[in-house]
């Protein structure tokens, strides 16, 4: 776990392009509660940017200090090149906002609403072609009350571009959306990233951040863990294989992972509620030889099961836990 | 987009106006209950109109006699049955006619009675071509404005237009707090003061029907009056909802579940509820907390709505309750402005 602001350097553009966000030392406690605990971040324009971390990282509070909707205790928020404390008018005119659980009025309807955020702008789209853009035209008279969690959730981010914003934060869009709305969320989240829009979210789904990111931040306990490409943060295992197994009778029969640390290709393990888990480099020769080991200390297998790493084996990697465990 | 559509605070009023119109709820305590509750008070109070007193005759010319008079109704009959209709009340006093001239049968104990033997008498010797000694006239007096529905109108409407400003603005604030939805707004560059301004707007347009609907039907079903100056009752009705929307304002600016804006809304309008003389006058309370009822905001209100209504008294000499409701009113606007919360 090196310090998150080697991470941060090495992103920097030599080109010299404005960061569309860029966070430094920034600090936020609630009581005694320490939610953000000196994060450093840079956003090129036109990135997509994922903030992935369990629940209670600091995802929410870092995205709020963003959002000019949270003071930070310390440390500096750059967006746009502008700062909150002296251009809040003209950021509020310039950035979109999806929060996390915003209800609208059960009684308004989709166009209804849009026309009443569209007119909180000097500038924007035209509620039709937002209505459009979020797929609603067949709600556009409907009450919101009437809506589902992904119409809702679409609704909520057609209010997030009826300004026409250059950069848009998404604060946890698909949490509590069935797969198929997410996945529909997931292709306008594309359509926007087309557009050229500079886009931060958060997420604690790994397939989110994977399937949206330019770049990830993996965020724990208030801190930048790590961050990257998907490609790099998952080659920083040095495994790009993961292969779980269980054994019949757990409780009794011990596992000795000396001998399967010692096969080649074998990277690591670690043991999960009776669920070994190991990074893998050479699947093809690696899995007979753990077969192999594991006929050799007597054991039968119950469970066997190998994918390729993911963002949350580099979690697991990183701090012991999986991102769900919270 | 035309430029009314465009306009934020266009767009805030009018997203009010239809949450509310759309609350079937909110229709019926706003519009309909301070009418229900005036019927009921006004069929409860009532004055009766005097008594038209029914008695009987044994001709149709004495029926026709009787019947001169608008205080008596006349129906002839034979002498048995009138006899039994006197003993089962259903008339107080039978006229019989006799060769010799005209017997009353009547309970002379019962007053009634004694008042039909003499508007019976009077008219049966005018019809028969008495001539009065004294020229006589009547002058009738009702007088309006001395009745209970007079009274208690004018509380009524002050405790509505503090009812509908204090939910109004309470309930739809902290709704939007707990629902995150004024920490979205406040996300977007929605100017803040329009949020607040929408629901004094919206609450003043409302207010013209809510009044014009309760007070119309006041002077159509009961004819309460209006002596003072309209244009003054409905300023005093704009600084009331005013001053009550100011002390929603309050009680929520800090709430966060409408659990907590519901127990301090209650607590707020339970004391003026007894003591701001809606149902009575509020000078039946000692004279030691005669102080405390005074400055209250709804006393004060309805002290000048019934200043003006029934006493058609000008601003002028309303100068005390209307300086004490516009200081309620800036009090509590400065309060909840610097302790609001946004988010």
């Amino acid at each position: 776990m090196t310090d998150s602001r080697n991470a941060a350097t090495l992103t920097l553009d030599p080109g010299g392009n404005a960061p569309s966000l860029l966070l430094r030392g920034l600090r936020k406690t609630f009581g005694d509660v320490v939610a953000v605990d000196g994060m450093d971040l840079e956003v090129k324009p036109g990135e997509c940017f994922g903030l992935l971390g369990p629940n209670g990282a600091g995802k929410t509070t870092t995205i709020e200090i963003c959002e000019g909707l949270t003071e930070a205790d310390a440390g500096s928020v750059e967006l746009l090149g502008l700062d909150w404390r002296t251009d809040a008018g003209e950021l509020r005119q310039r950035i979109g906002v999806q929060l996390q659980e915003t209800q609208f009025p059960d009684k308004l309807t989709v166009e209804e609403t849009l026309r009443l955020f569209r007119s909180f702008y000097r500038k924007g789209i035209p509620v039709d072609e937002s209505i459009q853009r979020a797929q609603l035209e067949e709600k556009r008279g409907a009450r919101i009350g009437t809506l589902s969690g992904g119409q809702k959730q679409r609704l909520a981010m057609a209010c997030a571009l009826v300004g026409d914003p250059e950069l848009l934060f998404l604060d946890e869009p698909t949490t509590g959306l069935d797969p198929q709305a997410r996945r529909h969320l997931w292709d306008l989240v594309d359509q926007l990233k087309q557009s050229g829009r500079t886009i931060i979210l958060t997420t604690h789904y790994m397939e989110e951040a994977e399937r949206l990111s330019d770049r990830v931040a993996i965020m724990d306990h208030g801190r930048v863990i790590a961050q990257g490409t998907t490609q790099q943060l998952i080659a920083s295992l040095g495994a790009e294989h993961v292969v779980e197994f269980a054994v019949a009778e757990r409780e009794t029969n011990e596992v000795n992972v000396l001998p399967l640390l010692a096969i080649p290709g074998v990277q690591s393990s670690r043991v999960d509620a009776g669920l070994h888990q190991l990074s893998v480099v050479e699947l093809h020769t690696a899995v007979p030889a753990i077969f192999a080991a594991l006929d050799g200390q007597g054991l039968v297998l119950s469970e066997f099961r190998t994918h390729s790493a993911t963002l949350e084996d580099v979690f697991v990697h990183l701090t012991g836990r999986t991102l769900r465990d919270e | 987009m035309n430029r009314w559509e465009s306009s934020s605070l266009f767009q805030l009023t009018s997203m009010r106006f239809r949450l509310f119109l759309r609350e079937p709820e909110a229709i019926f305590w706003t519009f309909l209950f301070p009418i229900l509750l005036a019927i009921g008070l006004g069929i409860a109070f009532r004055n009766r109109p005097a008594d038209v007193l029914q008695v009987g005759a044994t001709t149709a010319q004495l029926t026709q006699a009787l019947s001169g008079d608008k205080g008596l109704t006349a129906a002839t009959m034979e002498e048995a049955a009138g006899t039994r209709a006197l003993a089962t009340g259903n008339i107080l006093l039978l006229a019989i006619q006799r060769p010799e001239g005209v017997e009353y049968k009547f309970d002379d104990s019962n007053p009634d009675a004694r008042t039909a033997r003499l508007l019976a008498d009077r008219a049966i010797q005018t019809a028969a071509g008495r001539q009065e000694a004294v020229r006589a006239d009547d002058l009738l007096v009702h007088e309006k404005g001395a009745r209970y529905i007079d009274f208690v109108v004018p509380g009524l409407l002050g405790m509505n237009l503090m009812g509908s400003a204090m939910w109004g603005l309470g309930f739809s604030i902290v709704d939007a707090r707990q629902k995150k939805l004024l920490k979205r707004m406040v996300a977007s560059p929605m100017p803040r003061w329009q949020f607040l301004a929408s629901f004094l707007l919206s609450r003043l347009m409302l207010l013209i029907i809510e009044v014009a609907v309760f007070l119309g039907f006041s002077r159509l079903a009961f004819g309460v009056p209006f002596r003072g100056a309209l244009w003054e009752l409905a300023l005093l009705c704009v600084l009331t909802s005013l001053a009550f929307s100011a002390i929603g304002l309050l009680v929520s600016s800090r709430a966060r579940t409408m659990e907590a804006v519901s127990g301090l809304m209650n607590l707020v309008m339970l004391p003026m509820w007894i003591l701001s003389g809606i149902f009575f006058s509020a000078t039946r309370f000692p004279a030691a907390i005669q102080p405390l009822v005074r400055t209250l905001p709804l006393t004060a209100a309805i002290d000048a709505l019934r200043g003006n209504m029934l006493q058609g008294m000008s601003l002028g000499q309303l100068a005390a309750p209307v300086a004490i409701l516009m200081a309620w009113a800036a009090a509590a606007f400065a309060v909840s402005l610097r302790i609001f919360r946004w988010r």
